[in-house]
């Protein structure tokens, strides 16, 4: 573990997300310490369907990101399809209809570039199952700030390239399955370290 | 912690030199989309550091262009969010018909695509020829797009798909011709446009309008000079005029929130009271 205490966790995920993070969140308690931000690369409809599906499966408030809204501990916090969510120094959220990267709007690298300028080594990142290469220069962010990267065992994973590409751009980076990541998030933030 | 970075204090002291020599204010804009901006606008100009670009900005002024264009960047879709243009169709319109003559803001019009898809909507309702259209963007080079009308023929499909999803009642393809990969969108479609150089964050009101549609743009704002726009919407809008924002702004957090009502709250399509 990192020295610092964590003060957020950031997730990108694409291909296969829906099944991933329904392992992963329903194991965070209720008395959950700490903000959760999730990227999941959604087709730019009008809704967000994650976040009824997450409200029913998680213990966590679970919501769509609001621009320029104060991030709140024990919250999951969806970005909203067709628009990047980033992370203010004010730790606060702001949303923007910048053009994709990668093809991606939201975009996992927006999310934790912002959130790692934000919190520096207070902020843990996980790249989970995807089929592109989205969240791997994010993640590198993290590192480089002091984070700490955690990646989905690529053997595990519903679409391994994600997660690969960003193991393959951060060193430190570490691999495990679902179930160590989940149990790695409850160390971080479970009750009383808060 | 707690301490800014050096790129951080760089950043500050860029966008102070941007304002205090070319008065172009982005001081008060969310600051990590604007870092984003910069970062990508550094390496492709190739600067070295923040300094180094702060410096060349401030000794020739050939670089303020090639900066606007990565700070203001903003390519939207013709009939983006039809959901929008089918309510203002739906249910504005039919109001904006019992005005004998209509002046409409498309504030932050940037390269054009939200006010073509205004001018044809009206056109179509039957509203154009009564309707005069203010086009403002703070960047020259976006109003000279927006003024040549010209797009990427590979747009088109998706402009053509949102276009019918906004309950459109003609074919896109009846206002532009299609040329060596661009459409080229018809002249008469800006015969009652004017089009102007308005930044939201330092000018003021220049006309009463009837409908100013705004779509994100401030969301790049803080909230003092969202507070500041909204304030200047308010005062530019006749009573019951409308006002209509992004998918994901609101003024429901604003200063100004009493001032408007929702008139198609789930497409922030706002009302300014009438007292």
């Amino acid at each position: 573990m990192t020295g610092t205490p964590i003060e957020a966790i950031v997730i990108g995920a694409s291909a296969g997300a829906v099944q991933a993070l329904s392992h992963l969140l329903p194991m965070l308690p209720a008395d959950y310490a700490l903000p959760v931000l999730v990227v999941v690369h959604v087709p730019a409809d009008r809704t967000n369907a994650l976040v009824p599906l997450f409200q029913a499966k998680s213990r966590l408030v679970v919501k769509e990101a609001e621009d320029k809204e104060p991030i709140q501990p024990g919250t999951v916090y969806f970005a909203p399809s067709d628009y990047h969510l980033l992370v203010e120094a004010d730790r606060t959220v702001s949303l923007s209809s910048d053009l994709p990267v990668l093809h991606a709007r939201p975009a996992i690298d927006v999310l934790f570039e912002s959130a790692a300028d934000a919190y520096g080594p207070a902020l843990a990142g996980v790249v989970l199952t995807g089929a592109n290469e989205d969240g791997a220069e994010g993640l590198r962010a993290i590192e480089a700030a002091g984070g700490l990267a955690l990646v989905q065992a690529a053997a595990e994973a519903y679409a391994p390239a994600m997660p690969a590409a960003a193991l393959a751009r951060c060193v430190g980076a570490r691999a495990m399955p679902l179930a160590a990541i989940g149990e790695c998030l409850l160390k971080l933030g479970g009750r009383g370290t808060g | 912690m707690g301490s800014e970075s050096t790129e951080d204090i760089e950043i500050q002291l860029l966008l102070e030199a941007l304002y205090q020599r070319y008065h172009y204010d982005f001081r008060n804009y969310a600051r990590a989309s604007i870092k984003r901006r910069l970062k990508q606008a550094r390496q492709q100009l190739g600067f070295r550091s923040f300094s180094a670009l702060q410096d060349s900005l401030l000794h020739d002024a050939d670089m303020l262009p090639r900066l606007l264009d990565y700070l203001t960047v903003q390519v939207s879709e013709m009939f983006r969010d039809p959901s929008y243009y089918r309510a203002i169709r739906e249910k504005v319109a039919p109001i904006l018909h019992t005005y004998p003559s209509l002046k409409v803001w498309i504030a932050g019009c940037s390269s054009g695509e939200e006010l073509y898809s205004m001018v044809i909507l009206f056109r179509e309702e039957g509203l154009e020829r009564r309707t005069l259209f203010y086009a403002t963007d703070i960047n020259p080079q976006a109003l000279e797009a927006a003024a040549s009308g010209v797009y990427a023929l590979d747009r088109i499909k998706t402009f053509t798909e949102n276009h019918q999803k906004s309950g459109g009642k003609s074919s896109l393809s009846d206002y532009y011709t299609a040329a060596y990969g661009r459409a080229v969108f018809d002249k008469s479609l800006r015969s009652r446009v004017v089009f102007s150089d308005h930044s939201l964050v330092t000018d003021s009101v220049f006309g009463e309008m009837q409908l100013i549609s705004c779509r994100n743009v401030m969301i790049y704002f803080d909230k003092a000079i969202q507070d500041r726009a909204i304030g200047l919407f308010r005062d530019s809008l006749v009573r019951n005029g409308f006002l209509g924002l992004g998918s994901k702004e609101s003024i429901r957090f604003s200063s100004e929130a009493d001032s408007f009502t929702d008139f198609v709250r789930e497409e922030k399509i706002y009302q300014r009271r009438g007292t």
